[in-house]
């Protein structure tokens, strides 16, 4: 399978980047590592004009500590994000979902940035942001603006970005000492994709929780933050019965997705099972 | 419109005029003629076209020849020397690691990249690390075994040096 033809160049700079699509507009197609774009050029859904690489623009790379914040930036592979010190003692969970998505080689080249733009309804990373109430930092050509991740993702392939919009990069509020989090998901034994994933955030003083953060993806249209299984966890004590009856309510305001990889009625079970699989390992590891 | 690329691979430099949309694994096999590497599902789930770009595992039939510019490529073909089979390869040789053989430079390929990161992969660690890479042959038992005699041999041979 070969992408019909297209026009190419590298950007230097996020300013040129977003200049080269403020001139070529709808026919022009951001590249970053190309894991979630080339293939499906391949398949010819999408038949851009001009790819504008900004996989050399050095501002996009890399993971910063700014004050309470971690700063993961956008062209950051998942590989790199899962063998990061500081994404390890900042925000755990993000580097647990990223040595989960797809395999070695697509993370050594699949980046933070394409993934979220791509919007996957089954990709790991938006349950993760959400649970740990990231936001995304986006430059266009009328400056900057951050996008809460909760509203970033709005549908099937479909972000929050307005046309000629980049993303810069990834904010993550620093996930307390005394919070325990985890990412648990169902693959999709072949795309390696979460046929469901479930992210959980929650602060912990011993047993009770003062607050909580589950959000899912592969469930819906989109990945969204369950806040009926947040709100059964947050001001408890985590006992066993506690725990299975917010498990149960997973996803329960949802609507379901079914496809040929799982029955609405399965999926609806699996984010019940993964919700409780994250909750207990949020709680085992804060 | 034709870019000019300029890139390693297996230590020897080349400099080529492509379109945008030739596909690296296509630039390697078609222009380059190193048809080691391999296009089994084309849709980057099976590994058989997995290369090192810059050291690191990558499946080159989901990256434009363009975005190798300036990269450093080690291919299958691109791992004995001198006539010397790597440690990887002889493994798969000694431990039957292959039999159809189609999927074997992938394996190879992301077996050298788990290798570079981490000298004496557990079992497990090694089941993992091939978890983007298939074989509709040998039931990957053989395989894990021959990227143990790989690493045995080369963690032994360090010791000597
Ligand atoms: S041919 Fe590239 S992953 Fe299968
Ligand atoms: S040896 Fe035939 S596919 Fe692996």
């Amino acid at each position: 399978m070969i992408p019909a033809a297209f026009d190419y160049q590298k950007a230097s700079s996020v300013e040129e980047a977003v200049g080269l699509l403020k001139e070529h507009g709808m026919d022009a197609k951001i590249l970053a590592g190309g894991h979630s774009l080339i293939p499906a050029m391949k398949l010819r859904l999408n038949q851009p004009g001009i790819l504008i690489d900004i996989s050399g623009i050095s501002e996009l790379n890399g993971i910063k500590v700014d004050g309470n914040t971690l700063v993961i930036g956008a062209n950051t592979t998942h590989g790199a994000i899962a063998k990061s010190a500081e994404v390890a003692s900042s925000a755990p969970v993000l580097a647990a979902t990223a040595g989960v998505i797809g395999d070695v080689q697509i993370r050594n080249k699949g980046t933070i940035g394409g993934s979220i733009a791509h919007a996957d309804p089954a990709a790991d990373w938006p349950a993760a942001l959400i649970a740990c109430n990231s936001s995304i930092e986006v430059m266009g050509s009328g400056g900057s603006r951050t996008i809460a991740a909760a509203d970033f993702f709005v549908g099937i392939y479909e972000t929050a970005l307005e046309d000629g919009e980049v993303i810069v990069a990834i904010h993550v509020p620093k996930v307390p000492g005394t919070a325990g989090s985890a990412y648990e998901k169902f693959f999709q034994p072949a795309s390696r994709f979460a046929i469901v994933g479930c992210a959980a955030v929650l602060e912990m003083k011993d047993n009770f929780c003062t607050s909580a953060r589950v959000a899912f993806t592969g469930v819906a249209d989109t990945a969204f933050l369950d806040e009926k299984v947040s709100a059964a966890l947050e001001n408890q004590t985590l006992d066993d019965a506690t725990i299975k009856a917010a498990s149960e309510l997973a996803a329960s305001d949802a609507e379901i997705l079914g496809d040929h990889f799982a029955s609405e009625e399965y999926r609806q079970h699996l984010a019940k099972v993964f919700a409780e699989r994250a909750i207990r390992a949020a709680i085992a590891n804060a | 419109m034709k870019k000019q690329i300029n890139l390693t691979v297996n230590g020897k430099a080349y400099s080529h005029e492509v379109e945008p949309r030739t596909l690296l694994v296509h630039y390697l096999r078609d222009t380059l003629r190193l048809t080691g590497t391999h296009v089994g599902c084309d849709t980057s789930s099976c590994g058989s076209c997995t290369i090192l770009m810059d050291g690191q595992a990558v499946k080159c039939c989901s990256l434009l020849a363009v975005q190798a510019d300036g990269a450093n490529i080690t291919t299958i073909e691109g791992l004995a020397e001198n006539g010397t089979l790597h440690p990887l390869q002889e493994g798969f040789r000694e431990e039957h690691g292959l039999q159809c053989g189609f999927c074997t430079p992938g394996m190879i390929m992301t077996a050298a990249d788990l290798l570079s990161n981490n000298a004496d992969p557990s079992e497990e660690e090694i089941r993992h690390a091939l978890e983007g890479n298939f074989c509709r042959c040998t039931g990957y038992h053989n395989i894990v075994k021959s990227i143990q005699y790989a690493a045995n041999k080369i963690n032994k041979k360090e010791v000597v040096s």
